[in-house]
């Protein structure tokens, strides 16, 4: 079973990130269950939500609290909710903003977690770009495909064009697109600089 | 056809598939969501002919769904909570009739203090009003349980509850196996009454009753209940042949070979408590797990037989009977054939708390290693209860305990479970 909990704010479709994640998955002929956590939801306030992706139908209903990856739709949510508990240093992090892990203060933090599998997407200046509002999931989920491998580009893109009307869904398929392949490329430049 | 969709979407769409003909409903969380599937579906024309009437409340929401029960339409409502506690009247008055109303509780807690998160506080509070309740384990079970609630209802001319847990089940996404509108209509015929309001035929229903034969409508209703018995594991193997699944039925059993520790619950927290259970017996511990699919009419005899070689039962339940304990359990307890002494309560959940498989193995341990007390809260915050037991024995004028409790307890925006 692989868990991915994401973190983000009301407003910015952190709920419909994980059942787009789970669309995908379920796509690829995969048990997946996603769920809110459950608050009474207001726009600004921290929202987390769930996805457990398996193999076999999954039976549990236990909050997150040892994810495999973790997706941060909002970085000012580092100092407000223990957004890391739970995750081990063999775990994914995938952190929306344009600074580095360093300039938002977890280069100590990171130090002990493997390279390949932590990185950072500018995912609402893509969102803006793309589709004109500041709502990161889509391009998260591109980037998440990218850095995990637990779902393919196509899954995601199929998941979102399953979910909204034609021209919304272009504009986040062309968010989660661009977020892939800079992802993939921050990857590669990692393992080129690991190399050398 | 499978589909990955919310709950709450897969219920909606499964009440389509049974054609209801009057829905009316007064919105309120977590039912909201099935409700506005099932609207969408009557304004867009893809649920003709039904009307969806909107309505100024919970308690007008049961009246109409009874008023066009009673002119025969197949007439369909949710709510939960508080939703359920307004509607209370009209709730009793539609088992009372005699009118086949199919009723979805998304379970949510009843305040004060006041709370929109889950538990089963809500539906058993109407545990005694003669409508059948069903609970559901997952979402593809809450989806048949709608179309056999039908079926059952119209049979026996009851209202039946079909109970859901609120945002764990109504809000998630999962897989389910949605059938076709062919295998819907091969297992529910058209709604045929009992008694209908016909102007071709006038009948008055809802006449008062003296002293007289006020004991033998209400035996009736008895009478009706312990008939369901038989009738739901019967259609329980109809939809199987139909739908080619198991679902619904009195009780699910699961490792219940050789189990000393039998845990007993209802509803979708059955899931975490199997895989508790699995780790458990990977380690030998000999302990399974009976789920009551059907808590009324009470499923005696299936209980009984569940746990008949059980040396020891935990009830796990997601309500409270305040200055008692359990409800389920004290409804287990009269079915056990061994010591009530031996049939422990664990009071777990209320309120929205996350019941985690480390909390479950802890009791479950404790129970195995026959060290379990009668009731326990499971995950109580001792220290927080004192504090406020403190502050009562010091100050006349302690104040609100909710207010109190959350100052005490500080900022909680950090908490992730």
């Amino acid at each position: 079973m692989f868990q991915v909990r994401i973190h983000g704010r009301g407003g910015q479709g952190v709920v419909t990130a994980a059942e787009l994640l789970s669309v995908a998955a379920f796509r690829e002929g995969r048990h997946a269950q996603a769920f809110p956590s459950f608050g009474s939801e207001r726009t600004g306030a921290p929202v987390v939500a769930f996805c457990r992706i398996d193999t076999r139908p999954i039976r549990l209903r236990e909050p997150i609290l040892a994810p495999d990856a973790l997706i941060i739709q909002d970085p000012t949510l580092l100092h407000q909710v223990d957004v890391f508990g739970g995750l081990e240093p063999q775990g994914y992090i995938l952190i929306n903003t344009t600074r580095s892990f360093e300039e938002l203060g977890l280069g100590e933090f990171v130090a002990t977690f493997r390279t390949e599998r932590i990185c950072t997407v500018h995912a609402t200046e893509l969102a803006l770009k793309h589709v004109g509002r500041p709502v990161p999931n889509a391009a998260l989920l591109g980037g998440f495909a990218a850095v995990t491998s637990q779902i393919s580009l196509e899954s995601v893109n199929a998941a979102i064009r399953e979910k909204f009307p034609r021209k919304v869904a272009d504009a986040n398929v062309a968010a989660a697109t661009q977020a892939f392949a800079h992802v993939a490329q921050q990857l590669q430049e990692t393992a080129r600089a690991q190399a050398g | 056809m499978l589909k990955q969709v919310e709950g709450s979407a897969a219920v909606a769409e499964a009440v389509a598939l049974c054609r209801p003909q009057v829905i009316c409903a007064y919105p309120i969380s977590p039912q909201t969501h099935i409700v506005e599937g099932l609207g969408k579906r009557v304004s867009d024309g893809t649920l003709s002919p039904c009307e969806f009437i909107n309505v100024e409340s919970e308690f007008a929401a049961m009246s109409v769904a009874i008023g066009a029960s009673a002119a025969g339409a197949r007439a369909y409502t949710a709510t939960a909570s508080q939703g359920l506690l307004f509607m209370a009247e009209a709730v009793f008055n539609a088992a009372g009739l005699g009118l086949p109303i199919v009723m979805t509780v998304a379970n949510r807690a009843i305040g004060a203090p006041i709370n929109i998160w889950n538990d089963h506080t809500d539906a058993l509070s109407q545990r005694d009003c003669g409508w059948i309740q069903l609970f559901a384990e997952d979402n593809q079970e809450a989806l048949d349980l709608h179309i056999q609630a039908f079926r059952l209802g119209e049979e026996l001319s009851l209202p039946v509850m079909v109970c859901m847990d609120g945002f764990i089940l109504t809000h998630a996404y999962e897989r389910v196996d949605m059938p076709t509108q062919e295998q819907v209509d091969a297992f529910l015929p058209p709604y045929e009454p009992r008694q209908v309001l016909d102007p071709a035929s006038p009948v008055s229903i809802g006449a008062m009753v003296g002293p007289e034969a006020f004991m033998e409508v209400r035996y009736l209703a008895h009478a009706k209940q312990r008939q369901a018995l038989e009738l739901i594991p019967a259609w329980a193997s109809e939809f199987k042949r139909v739908f080619g699944r198991e679902s619904g039925g009195l009780t699910h059993t699961y490792r219940l070979e050789d189990a000393e520790t039998v845990v007993v619950a209802l509803g979708s927290v059955l899931g975490t408590i199997k895989d508790t259970v699995d780790e458990m017996r990977d380690q030998g511990i000999r302990i399974g797990v009976l789920g009551i699919t059907c808590f009324r009419p009470w499923p005696a005899a299936a209980v009984r037989s569940a746990l008949v070689n059980a040396r020891r039962v935990v009830v796990l339940e997601k309500s409270l009977a305040v200055g008692v304990g359990g409800i389920v359990s004290n409804n287990v307890a009269a079915s056990y054939p061994g010591s009530p002494d031996h049939v422990h309560t664990v009071i777990a959940g209320l309120g929205g708390r996350s019941i985690t498989r480390a909390s479950l193995r802890r009791v479950f341990d404790a129970a195995a290693e026959e060290r379990l007390e009668p009731v326990t809260f499971l995950d109580l915050d001792q220290s927080l209860v004192d504090r406020v037991l403190a502050r009562e024995r010091e100050h006349r004028r302690s104040g609100p305990i909710a207010e109190g409790i959350l100052r005490d307890l500080g900022v909680v925006a950090a908490k992730i479970g």
